[in-house]
């Protein structure tokens, strides 16, 4: 952190004497026309995002309207409290990202900074946790209709990989965690790299994206647990019921709806889930430009748009999650 | 928190705050156009959006019957409408954005509300051309490792 604070006062220090339109366009009158400009277009963009959306939100109404029964089971295999946090998780990034914005118009630069650091690191563990639910259900062996094969007999997959096995954990939680694992591991080579060459600023961008690498692994170490510890708790009760031949390989919920028919609501889970997925990165890929333009000092009472316009786009992300978390996992 | 703000000898910014709600969002009044939100009211939409997140799950095992998706909905149309408001500013935004915005739910209340009319129409063909079986696989696919 002590990167973060040098570079932010150094940032501050010297900004004061810039000249007064440093970022501002030459095609615009004033800083508040620019800003003003700037947010018409945010929300028109938001506009095609809820446009973009609402398609998946069509579908996921029509097949509910007309098989509602398919839903009750489906949502049986959606955790409620992974579901929960992960809603927190996202809420609470809203929150610091709400703080950050308010900090950029009070040019409060290196509180920004650290406040978007926050939001980065919720947003990656929000992944962490959705990889864990994901991994969860390809275990149980359940994808998309045409690859829907869900079997209440069927017994987990087994990890096959080495490092898997050792580590306790699905082969595809796995794989999915490989990117974000090289990911961490190149950032932390930036950021010695660039702290040897004593570009502060550069040198602290790269600590943020490793520690915000970090926050995947948090969550997805965080939901895992959880994940066995309910499962582990299944499975007690399925060796209670049905005598010995559950107890110990739970394997998920006595489904027996068409198998044909219960895929489609995955379909419709993984389009949804997955396309804000992609949101949430995108989300992070901008937070962290705001990241480095903070510990820059770039923010100020008459320039702090770009904060404020990642800021909005954020909070969709957030909405949409606010909705889907009720539609998809609490049907009773 | 205790920061020094380099902008604050120019305009002070809690002030101009103040300012700018006299005047009507702040038109026209030079670099008056921030409107930070108090620290105060940002932990209080939080707090209130976890708890309606906390009433939401513990709504769900209550038994409402058909009830249970509108109250759902209901809540996160109260959530939704707390993000807005106070985490992206639409109470202090110009009117405009706001209409703009919300001229997308028009879109997609009538992009559901005619689909939704128009799906009976295929009943009959649908009754008419049952859906082939699929087989379930009889076994599972995934082989456990040969320990």
């Amino acid at each position: 952190m002590t990167t973060v604070e040098t570079t932010a006062d150094h940032g501050d220090g010297h900004h004061d004497d810039h000249h007064h339109g440093e970022f501002i366009a030459h095609h615009f009158d004033s800083a508040e026309q620019q800003f003003d400009s700037g947010k018409l277009g945010i929300w028109v963009f938001l506009v095609t995002e809820v446009l973009f959306f609402s398609g998946l939100f069509v579908a996921y109404t029509l097949y509910r309207y007309h098989h509602p029964e398919i839903f009750v089971d489906a949502s049986e295999f959606l955790d409620k409290v992974l579901g929960g946090i992960n809603t927190v998780v996202l809420l609470f990034s809203s929150l610091t990202m709400a703080w950050a914005v308010r900090c950029a118009m009070l040019g409060q630069n290196r509180t920004c900074s650290r406040l978007i650091l926050v939001t980065m690191v919720c947003a990656a563990m929000f992944l962490g946790i959705k990889a864990v639910e994901y991994s969860h259900k390809w275990d149980l062996n359940i994808w998309v209709i045409s690859k829907y094969n869900y079997d209440s007999a069927a017994p987990h997959a087994e990890p096959a990989l080495g490092l898997s096995q050792m580590l306790g954990i699905s082969d595809y939680l796995l794989v999915l965690s490989i990117p974000p694992a090289i990911l961490l591991i190149g950032f932390l080579i930036c950021y010695v790299i660039f702290r040897s060459r004593q570009q502060t600023r550069v040198a602290g961008l790269f600590a943020a994206l490793t520690i915000m690498m970090g926050g995947y692994f948090l969550g997805a170490a965080g939901g895992k647990i959880y994940q066995d510890f309910q499962d582990a708790s299944h499975a007690s009760h399925a060796g209670e019921h049905h005598g010995e031949e559950h107890a110990g390989n739970y394997v998920g919920p006595d489904i027996n709806t068409s198998p044909q028919d219960i895929g489609i609501f995955f379909s419709i889970y993984y389009c949804m889930t997955g396309l804000h997925a992609f949101h949430v990165i995108g989300g992070m890929i901008a937070l962290s430009w705001l990241y480095y333009r903070s510990l820059c000092g770039h923010w100020r009472s008459d320039y702090f748009g770009p904060v404020d316009y990642v800021g909005l786009y954020w909070h969709l992300v957030d909405l949409v999650w606010i909705f889907l978390f009720p539609l998809l996992y609490l049907i009773n | 928190m205790a920061e020094q703000n380099p902008n604050q000898h120019r305009q002070p910014p809690e002030q101009e705050h103040t300012q700018g709600h006299q005047h009507g969002h702040g038109h026209g009044h030079g670099h008056g156009f921030a409107h930070p939100v108090s620290i105060k009211l940002l932990l209080a939409v939080f707090v209130s959006l976890v708890s309606l997140t906390i009433l939401t799950v513990v709504v769900n095992d209550l038994p409402l019957g058909a009830l249970d998706i509108w109250v759902a909905l209901g809540i996160a149309g109260i959530k939704a409408a707390l993000v807005c408001l106070f985490f992206m500013h639409m109470f202090w935004d110009k009117g405009f954005n706001v209409v703009a915005f919300f001229s997308s739910l028009l879109f997609v209340s009538l992009f559901i509300g005619f689909t939704l009319m128009d799906t009976g129409q295929y009943r009959d063909s649908q009754d008419k051309f049952p859906r082939e079986k699929r087989p379930t696989p009889p076994v599972p696919v995934v082989e456990p490792p040969s320990s």
